[in-house]
This record gives structure tokens, sequence and C-alpha cells, in this order.
């Protein structure tokens, strides 16, 4: 049920042209700017919104095709999705809002709610069904937005800024719970979002979109090590790396420990901002807890600081200032000391 | 600060607006202190039970109901064609539907004769090959009525389907719902409200209606006959027996949107 | 016009049951009574009578100048509503003795004069479709028969006449006032309608009577008269000579009115 989506959409002085594929079980990141298309983006490949040009297909459906006039609309076309702030119907009970999906497609009422009630339980609020939605917290309300996408075993799930409108805490639990529904869903999954660390915890493959185009394509890691727009750079810079809380301390899963300032236990991520990382030469004496021998990969310029990619026990990426940088007076390949204190060291449950 | 404080606790109405809004109450309720004022309320007892305001007053409740059925069921879809279509001349057409607003009743009155009178445009059709007069009918009242009272339910649906979030609409697509399923099960419940309001002011307007419905349905004690009509002739001979009748009519009209409010539009806005 | 006069009573009765006083600014200068007319002249005069007496109206001006005259048509029990609230006024024409005595009994006037007299006729629409004839015709079912509501003027006198002729009739709609029972006529919304000789005059060629003769039993008298309490009686009872002269009578006489 692979999706192949190849558009064009003219929205006043902006043109979003975009060509995607995202195979079954994959999850594709949409990462950019407020403004860049994403939203116009899912718009038409939800069908709310016909392509100006080009195709949609989602497995052997053809869900638009402009040069044959085909266009299927949205509510023929098998897709869950997500909104930002869950928009579940206010007047409806949580469980009705789950079993909307399956009663507007012929399954009847003690069905279709025994299906909600079982999904409900699957996000983990089997006990708010009866409850209006006006009731629900900002995490559940999402939970229950999920569970009313899924309930009807979609071919496409569309993923607008799931996370984006509920505050810093629940904003963790929800997004490693959002990880493990993902990676149960057998189709293809488009995450559109601005925040680098949903598309870095969640996506498979990351596209970033300035001004309706795509600027870079490719995994996580990729993007954020070889960074190929300043935009880019600013944006997806931070290194992730999965591990092990034991404590004030991380064991990661590639090897090598990292001391944080909170406490944690299990399986988390780890996240460390390339403008937080320092470069030495020489081994550094006294604060930082976190320090590590690697070796430069590469060094690019961008406006005034250098991103130094490093490879070693932990592989970073540093930003240092030109200055710096030439003051160091490394070249690819040169041994160097990485340190990064606790203090700016994030961690995430995954 | 420019503010009226209450016990030091409430936030004030600030003066600019306090004032206002108590000449807006005495202009609003001094007319009808003085009507209650000036009743002869010993009258009251044998109008109330007397056969005559009775049939006026029943036809009355059930024409105005019937009219706000009728603009409910013709009323709210046009209002979603204004607020969602995007088809062309569409402010041309929410111009068209507020010209009984503006148009004196009379005025509509005599213009629905044109059309469905004996020599109307429709109303000839009518009257020779199905036999059917529609004027001097207790359905002339009810047509009269709704012509002058839609537009004010279409207006607030209109405005209530307005402000609703479309995306609601974009979310029951996804799942699955044509724009008929939407509308029933999505946008219907979500302006539920406003809906309750317009069809509350299309009942109170047609509750009152006058010269539409004198010029259209003519006057006849059960037929035509509603109690404003009752009232204004009463005017002419007895304003004593007026004032009581108006009176009937508000008591009635008020105790019936209080039970409405209790049973139904509380429970409709949540 | 007409229908908007009750609105005006109901708001004087209102203002008038809340303790105000009904003051319009009407106010003249008294002027001498004979020649030199001015200031202005208050006429309040039934509905009926608004054609004929804004043409006397003018030509009164034009004798008087600097004097203006401002007319109040209604209802005639509306007008006699008002006054007796205390709206100011110098001459009163009523439609009939009754509502003229609701003015001399309150003794804001007296000797009202007949000056006009008007008799019912049976309008029809232009070439008389249903074929009336007379009275017996308003008691058929077949037909849409207007007539005016017992509690107005003409519908009094429209029960006295039927009444008389021993005639039960059959009407679909009770009027609230002679101009209505004619625009459906004139619209041919309704068959046939008992109104007055001077509407059916006024209604021009959409319109046609059918005399009654049983009409003479109803015959609706005129009165005028002077008010008591008149801020301008000179002009006053110059305009009650002008309506009451030669002039005044063949004007009346146009409009259909029968004079004294």
């Amino acid at each position: 049920m692979s999706l192949a989506a190849d558009v064009r959409v003219d929205r006043g002085p902006l043109t979003v042209e975009l060509d995607l594929e995202v195979a079954d079980g994959e999850v594709l990141a949409v990462l950019g700017p407020n403004g860049a298309g994403k939203s116009t983006l899912l718009r038409v490949l939800a069908g709310l919104l016909p392509p100006d040009d080009g195709r949609v297909a989602v497995g052997r459906d053809t869900w638009d095709d402009v040069p044959a006039g085909v266009h299927v609309p949205a509510h023929e076309r098998r897709l869950g999705m997500v909104f930002q702030d869950h928009l579940l119907f206010p007047h409806l009970s949580v469980t009705d809002n789950v079993a909307f999906g399956l009663r507007t497609r012929g399954v009847r009422r003690p069905a279709a709610r025994a299906a909600a009630a079982e999904w409900l339980a699957r996000v983990g609020i089997a006990e708010l069904g009866d409850r209006r939605p006006g009731r629900l917290s900002g995490g559940q309300a999402q939970r229950a937005a999920l569970a009313r996408a899924l309930v009807g075993e979609p071919a496409l799930l569309l993923l607008d800024e799931p996370l984006s409108a509920l505050d810093a805490r629940t904003r963790l639990t929800v997004r490693a719970e959002l990880r493990r529904h993902l990676a149960d869903f057998p189709g293809s999954t488009v995450l559109v979002t601005h925040d680098p660390v949903d598309a870095m915890a969640l996506a498979d493959r990351v596209v970033v979109v300035e001004e309706g185009h795509v600027v870079q394509a490719g995994t996580p890691a990729d993007v954020s090590r070889h960074p190929r727009t300043d935009y880019v750079a600013r944006l997806v810079g931070l290194a992730l790396l999965p591990g092990t809380g034991e404590g004030t301390t991380v064991r990661l899963d590639g090897g090598g420990r990292v001391a944080v300032a909170e406490e944690t236990a299990g399986p988390v991520f780890v996240a460390v901002r390339p403008e937080s990382v320092a470069l030495w030469t020489t081994r550094p004496e006294g604060s930082p807890r976190n320090v590590w021998p690697a070796r430069l990969v590469s060094a690019t310029p961008h406006g005034s600081t250098v991103r130094c990619e490093l490879d070693g026990e932990v592989a970073l990426v540093a930003d240092v200032t030109a200055t710096a940088f030439a003051e160091l007076g490394l070249a690819p390949g040169a041994p160097v000391w990485a340190s990064v204190k606790a203090s700016d060291v994030a961690v995430y449950a995954r | 600060m420019g503010t009226v404080r209450r016990r030091g606790r409430e936030p004030g109405v600030p003066v600019p607006l306090l004032v206002p809004a108590v000449l807006a109450v005495a202009f609003l309720v001094l007319p009808l202190a003085g009507l209650v004022i000036r009743a002869p309320w010993g009258e009251l007892g044998p109008q109330l039970t007397s056969p005559a305001v009775g049939q006026a007053l029943r036809l009355s409740l059930v024409s105005a109901t019937a009219a706000t059925g009728l603009s409910l069921v013709l009323g709210v879809p046009l209002a979603w064609v204004l607020a969602r279509s995007r088809a062309r001349g569409r402010s041309v057409l929410r111009a068209l539907v507020t010209v009984p607003l503006v148009l004196p009743p009379v005025v509509g009155g005599v213009a629905l004769f044109l059309v469905l009178g004996r020599q109307g445009i429709v109303g000839r059709w009518l009257d020779q090959a199905l036999d059917v007069t529609v004027p001097f009918t207790t359905t002339a009242v009810v047509i009269a009525e709704t012509f002058v009272a839609m537009p004010f339910l279409v207006i607030s649906v209109e405005g209530a389907l307005r402000a609703a979030d479309a995306r609601f609409e974009d979310a029951a697509a996804t799942l699955g719902a044509d724009r008929w399923t939407t509308f029933r099960r999505v946008t219907l419940p979500l302006v539920a409200p406003g809906i309750a309001a317009g069809a509350v002011l299309c009942w109170a307007r047609a509750l009152g209606e006058f010269g539409a419905t004198i010029t259209f349905a003519g006057n006849f004690p059960g037929t035509t006959q509603t109690m404003p009509l009752a009232v204004y002739l009463a005017l002419q001979q007895d304003p004593d027996a007026a004032i009581v009748l108006s009176l009937v009519l508000l008591v009635v009209s008020v105790a019936t949107l209080l039970l409405l409010r209790d049973r139904w539009l509380t429970r409709a806005v949540r | 016009m007409s229908r908007r006069a009750p609105v005006v009573t109901a708001l004087v009765l209102l203002l008038a049951g809340c303790g105000g006083s009904a003051d319009d600014g009407t106010a003249t200068a008294p002027g001498p009574s004979t020649a030199e007319l001015g200031g202005t002249l208050t006429v309040f005069a039934a509905a009926s009578l608004t054609d004929v007496f804004t043409d006397l109206g003018e030509r009164f001006e034009a004798d008087h100048p600097g004097l203006d005259v401002q007319f109040n048509f209604a209802g005639s029990s509306a007008l006699a509503a008002q006054l007796t609230q205390g709206a100011p006024a110098d001459v009163f024409a009523s439609a009939n003795e009754a509502q003229m005595t609701v003015v001399t009994d309150a003794g804001m006037a007296d000797e009202p004069q007949v000056f006009a007299a008007n008799v019912l006729q049976i309008a029809v629409p232009a070439g008389n479709p249903a074929g009336v004839t007379g009275l017996a015709d308003l008691a058929r079912e077949d037909l849409t028969i207007a007539v005016c509501a017992p509690q107005v003027p003409c519908g009094a006198a429209a029960e006295d006449v039927l009444t008389a002729a021993g005639v039960t009739a059959a009407p679909d709609t009770l009027e609230e006032d002679v101009r209505a029972a004619l625009t459906k006529v004139e619209l041919g919304e309704v068959d046939a309608a008992l109104v007055y000789t001077t509407d059916v005059t006024a209604a021009g060629d959409a319109v046609e009577g059918v005399d009654v003769p049983e009409a003479e039993r109803a015959v609706n008298d005129y009165p005028i008269a002077v008010l008591a309490d008149a801020p301008n009686p000179g002009a006053a009872d110059a305009f009650v000579e002008l309506v009451r002269s030669g002039e005044g009578r063949q004007a009346l006489a146009d409009a259909g009115f029968r004079t004294p």
C-alpha cells in the first residue's frame, strides 16, 4: 500500500511542488517552517484539496491523476488523519468519535462501538469512552484522535503536527506512545511537523520542505549530519542517540555513556545540540562530565559557524565559530576531544 | 478608574458601557411597563376564557410553529448554501434573502398575492388546475409568517455556520463521511445552538406578524385571525381590551420561550 | 397610511400611561380671528377625506399666505383616541357621529356640523368577473367576499345595511379598513367588497361600483368641529367655513361624497 505522490498546487504566491514516495510501514516526516506548504501537501493527500497537477496513488489505487481527470474525494479514500488540535467532534462521546469512521462506512453500531472500545484500550484510555471530548486532557484527546484515525485500518496515515498542541511533559509521553503505534502500523505514514525532535524521533525518513519545494531528503541522521542549507543546519543540527537510562547516566546503544542532569530509566533518546558541543585538541580538564575522544570527519562552514561531523565512540555534530575553528587548526581525519555539559543534554523517553 | 465596582470584588462595568446599557433597558422595558401598568387586570380573566381569544391565540401558536417548522426545513439548507458553497452570486443571493427584513410587511403581503393569489403567477395555475386557492386560508397565514420570519432564521444559522470550525467537516470527510452525512452528523449538531436561537427569533417574529398576514390571509376568526390582528381590531373600539390581548400574547410567548429554554435550548448548547 | 395610525395611538396611550404627556411642538401664536391668518392650523381628519382635504388645504394656504396647514389623516377612532389623550389640534373631521361624540362628550368640542355623507357601494374588480348585481350576491359561498370588520366604521355600516336587507353575508375576510378591502378588489383577489362610494371613486379604473339601494338605510354622516382648546381658533373657523362653502361642497361631491 505504498504512497506515491507527485503533485503541484498553486496557493497564491506559493507554488507547492513535491514528489514523495513512502513505502509500507515507513514513516516519512515532512519538516519545514510555517508556510512552507506542508499542510497544503497533507490536504492534497487527504483529498480535501485537489492538486493543480500531478498524481497521487496508494498501492494500486489512483487517488488523483490530474491529466487523466481523476479525483477521488476525501471520503472515498482509505485514510486516517490526526489533526494538530485533535478535532474530536464535541457533540459525540469519545467512543462515538472513534466509531464514526466505521459507521460512515456501513459498520453497524454495536460492532463499530466494540471496535472503538478496543482501540481506546490500545491507546490507553479505555475508561474514558463515555466522556465528551471537552472533558479530556490534551494528551487524552490526541490519543483518542489517533484511535479514531487508525480504527478503520487505513492504507495511509496522515499526521498534521500531532504533538504541537501539547505541553512539554505530555508531549514526551504521547510522542513515545505514538512511536510504538507507528511501528505497528502496516501502511504508509506521512508526518508533518515543524519540530525536528518529532521528525527525528518518529520518522524513518525526513524530507525538509522550504517554500513549497524539497530542499533535502534522507534519514534523520543523514540530514542532521549533512545539512544542505542554513535553515536545515539550524533546524536539524541535533544528534539524536538511542540508549538506556540508568539514573543520571544513559548507556548508548551504539556504545559509550552520557551523563545527564535528570534521572531516567528505560529506553530513551539523548539529544545533543551542535552548539553545546565544545572541541579541544587536548583532553579538557575540569567541569564537563562528558568527554569523548573523536575524529573529525568533515567540516562545512555555515555563515559564521562551522559544522563539524565527528566520528568515534559517540557520533556527534558540533558547531564552532569560524575563529575558534581556525585556532584549533583541524583538518579532516584529525583526532579531537569533544565535551558536553550534562545540563546541555536533553533526554526523551522512547 | 472609570468603572463601577460592586462589593469591590467582581470586575465592574465601564461607565461608557453601563450608561447606554441602562438606557437601552429603559427603552425596551418602559413601554412594556406601560402596558402592564395601564392594563385593566379585571378584564384579563374574562378575556382569557373568551372563546374568541382562545381561538386567536391557538391559531397564532399553531401558525407561528408551523411557519418556524417550514423555515427550518427550507431555511437551514439555504443557510448552508450561503455559508459553504463557493458558487458565484452568493452575495446577491444573500441580499435577496434579506429583502423581507426591510420590506414593509404589507408590501410583502401584496407581493405574495402577486405570486400565490388567484390572479398570481403561480396562484392562477393552482386555482385553475388544482382548484386550490391559497389566500384567506390558514395556509396563507403560515406562508405570510414564513415569508417575513424565515430571513431571521437564515441569517442566524448562516452566522453560526460561518463561526463553526469548518475543519470538523474536513475531519468527517477523512473519516469517510460524504457531504450529506457530514451535514447531518457533524455540522447540524455543531450549529444546533445557532439553529435553536434562529428558530426562536423566527417563531417570535412569526407570532407578532401582522402586516403580511392581514394583507395576504385576510382576517377571519378561526381561520386567519391571529392575535396581532385581534389586538389591532380591538384597538379600533376598545383600547383596554387591546392592551389585555397584547398582554395575553406577551405572557404566552414569554412562557413558551422560557419553557423551551429549560427543556431544550440548554441541552442543545451542551 | 391609515394602518400606521393605531401604532401612534398605542404610543400615545403608553406615554400617557407612563405619566408623560404628548407635546409635539405644534403650538402656534394665536392669530387675529379676521383677515390676517397666520401660524399653523392642525386638522385631524378621517382617512377617507385625505384627497379632498389635502386639496382644500392647499387652496386655504394659497388664500392665506403665512398660514401652514398640517393634516393628520387616520381612522376616526384612532384620531378620537389621540385627541382625548391630549394631542393638540384645531379641527376634527370625523367619518361618523360616534367618534365625534367621543370628543364632544369629553368636552373638547361642541356644535359639530355635518358637512358630508357617504354611502356603501359594492366594489368589484374591473369587468365584474363574478357578475355581482346586489347585496344578495354577498351570501354566495362560491365567491370570495371582503367586508370590513365590525370594529371599524365601514364594518358597522355594512352590518346595518346587511341586516336591513336581510342578507347573511359569507365573507372570507373581515378587513381592518376600507383601503385594505379595496386593495384586494384592485388585485382581483376578492370578487366583491362592501366599501364606501368615495373609495370606489378614488380607486379609479381598476374598480367598479355596484349601487346598493339598501345602503340608504345606513348613510354615514361626516361631522366637523373646531376644538375647544384650538391653538389657532381663527384659522380653524375659517377652514370649517371653507369646507362648508360652495367650493368645499363641489370638491366633496367630485370625490363621491353627498353634501347637505
